[in-house]
């Protein structure tokens, strides 16, 4: 007790410390609790990386199983003189396609070819070409050549393909065409166009505005209360949900200015909207990682604001902005909310002539499709989706190869 | 007034480039230097020294307004340079920093070729008509800032793969290329090893002369070595300022005497 006393003064200090044994038990069992731990965590981060690749795996293995067949289209054997046809009117061109096929296939014929055949043979007799024709199969025989479908079709098809009346061929239309009833015309083309012109409005819209805005936040605007509820609106902008944009839309560009409905213009503007403030914010951030030096040593040479931003700030904060473009472009791209709300999920059986003719847009197709009834849009669905996600890689793709392009180390 | 003019009066060597009456510098309510008044002179190189946070370096960024980019600060009193207040609404900020260059602390080349690099203030301000003349200036900053027997093979290299002390040398010929009359070098080298440190020494003696230049440094040898006039910073405020031998060796002020004998610093 004495002792204690006597060092009692500074307790902390007054302990005599001894020296330390690294290679005791405790010292051992520490050791080997840090390599436990250290394991464990990389186990884990490795296990919710194979989780997530599965995940990915497991959504592309079934897009591309049920896709890949939208791609292709049973096509039957029609014996058609084509070149005796010439200029008949579509009505006359049925009939004939159909008498064609109920001589061919007996009295069931015309059902077992799709309600577009006459399309084929139009296009044949416009080419004068002689001997049969393959024209696509209706959705029944489709569906019996590619899975399972009725008995009777299914015994048509075996019939059919017993005598080599059958084929199976890649789908142009589906590549080149619109929205229709039949799931054997439909294409996807109409809305990639669709897509590809709204994005282009966006873009053309959004990125300009969104580089101004953020350049001028960062570089020129003072700091006080106004700029700071600029700052709140634009993070609260970025979050809110797509279909508010969609409304304000319709009440904006539709109800007030008039536009024209179902537009990719208007779908455009729109996007653009709510796609402006996360390339505002990524732009802010990137422009804000610029190292000040850099601004120091263009105005210490006397160069003015602008020539500081366009030649030092702007092209080293350029790769950073194009990656928050891209990030807002690939989530503009995949909104059906917003388009549902300014009318682009109407029926639309031809491909946009510009940005104010009506149009539809690729997610929005794949909703619409996905809504049919008959079976044959199911696997149009899967294929319509494979579209869309080939559109995104492909806009991706660029972006990623311009922003490497572009990218400078300081 | 001698701690205005720095013994400049009572010389007589040289006229004045840049003269300082009564500058306060605010940043938002803090006070970073509080009354200083200082001349510089056209031919000698002007040092300025004292203790971190003493405000040299605010003081320095007052005479080409580089102070103008922090949005708190604000300054008060009056400099000139040829005479003509730099705080006037009618001097234009951009043609004044291609008049009074600054060299920085840490340096900072542009992430461009060294050619560009040096090119740049030229071709922003339209000083050279054509290739060849720019090719000439850009030449010649080089060989002023003694780089171009290092760079002369590799001018379309990155500015940022050189070494500290070249890319120190290269931001001095970037800063000579827009043919200045005064020179700010804010702790040239302090980032840079006693090598490089020499040679950014050996250049300010061979501009001394051409250009007015003003040095800010912590390091009290190297102001002894490169400067005819040294001014003694010391919380804000300007303590002592006149010929560099006189400071060292005959201080008038008792701090100025207890920093330059390492009492404090």
């Amino acid at each position: 007790m004495t002792d204690r006393a006597l060092y009692a003064p500074a307790p902390s200090a007054g302990i005599e410390r001894q020296p330390t044994d690294w290679t005791s038990a405790a010292m051992q069992r520490r050791i080997r609790r840090r390599y436990g731990a250290e394991r464990r965590f990389k186990l884990l981060g490795l296990l919710a990386i194979l989780a997530s690749v599965a995940v990915l795996l497991f959504l592309l293995a079934t897009m591309i199983g049920n896709g890949a067949r939208g791609f292709t289209q049973t096509e039957i054997r029609l014996p058609v003189n084509a070149a005796s046809i010439g200029n008949a009117a579509p009505a006359a061109l049925q009939k004939i396609t159909n008498d064609a096929a109920i001589a061919a296939f007996g009295d069931d014929g015309e059902k077992l070819i799709s309600e577009g055949a006459w399309l084929a043979v139009r296009n044949a007799a416009a080419e004068r070409r002689a001997g049969d024709i393959w024209v696509p199969a209706s959705v029944d025989i489709d569906l019996a050549a590619k899975s399972d479908a009725s008995a009777a079709a299914e015994a048509a098809y075996a019939r059919m393909q017993a005598a080599g009346n059958v084929r199976t061929s890649f789908n142009t239309t589906f590549l080149t065409g619109s929205d229709a009833t039949d799931p054997s015309l439909v294409g996807i083309w109409g809305a990639v166009k669709g897509s590809l012109l709204t994005m282009l409005v966006t873009l053309l819209l959004a990125f300009p505005i969104g580089v101004c805005s953020a350049i001028y936040l960062e570089e020129y605007a003072p700091r006080n209360r106004w700029t700071d509820l600029i700052e709140v609106s634009i993070n609260n902008l970025a979050a809110v949900p797509s279909i508010i944009f969609g409304l304000l839309g319709l009440a904006v560009f539709l109800n007030f200015l008039g536009m024209p409905r179902s537009a990719p213009l208007v779908g455009g503007l729109t996007l653009a909207l709510m796609t402006m403030p996360v390339i505002v914010i990524a732009g802010r951030n990137a422009i804000k990682a610029v190292p000040p030096s850099i601004r120091d040593a263009a105005l210490g040479i006397g160069a003015s604001r602008v020539q500081v931003v366009f030649h030092h700030v702007l092209p080293l904060a350029l790769p950073g902005i194009m990656t928050g473009t891209i990030i807002g472009m690939s989530r503009a791209l995949g909104e059906t909310a917003p388009a549902l709300m300014i009318g682009m999920r109407a029926f639309i059986a031809a491909p946009p002539g510009g940005v104010d003719d009506p149009a539809t847009l690729l997610p929005v197709q794949i909703f619409l499709w996905s809504d049919e009834v008959s079976r044959g849009f199911v696997e149009k669905t899967s294929a319509a989706i494979i579209v869309l996600l080939v559109v995104l890689l492909a806009m991706n793709a660029l972006a990623i190869y311009l922003r490497n392009k572009f990218e400078r180390s300081w | 007034m001698d701690a205005i003019t720095g013994g400049i009066a009572a010389t007589k060597t040289s006229g004045l480039k840049m003269t300082a009456r009564g500058v306060t510098v605010h940043y938002g309510a803090k006070k970073a230097i509080d009354n200083v008044s200082i001349d510089v002179p056209t031919e000698d190189v002007t040092a300025f020294i004292g203790p971190s946070g003493c405000g040299k370096s605010t003081f320095l960024r007052t005479l080409n307004r580089m102070n103008d980019t922090v949005a708190s600060a604000r300054v008060d009193g009056d400099i000139t340079l040829d005479g003509e207040n730099i705080y006037a609404p009618s001097m234009d900020v951009v043609q004044l920093r291609a008049r009074v260059g600054m060299v920085f602390q840490k340096p900072n080349p542009f992430p461009k070729s060294i050619y560009e690099n040096v090119a740049y203030g030229p071709r922003i301000h339209g000083l050279a008509h054509g290739k060849d003349e720019l090719d000439a200036i850009v030449e010649s900053s080089l060989r002023r800032a003694g780089l171009w027997e290092e760079v002369k093979e590799r001018l379309t290299d990155s500015g940022t793969a050189l070494s500290g002390g070249q890319q120190q040398r290269l931001c001095i010929a970037r800063a000579i290329a827009v043919d200045p009359e005064v020179i700010l070098m804010d702790e040239p080298c302090s980032a840079l090893d006693p090598i490089a440190t020499a040679k950014i020494e050996e250049l300010i003696h061979e501009l001394r002369g051409r250009y007015a230049i003003v040095i800010v440094t912590h390091n009290m040898q190297q102001a002894a070595r490169v400067s005819q006039r040294t001014a003694f910073f010391h919380l804000g405020t300007l303590v002592e300022y006149g010929v560099t031998s006189d400071i060292f060796t005959n201080p008038r002020q008792e701090r100025t005497k207890d920093y330059i004998t390492g009492r404090y610093g």
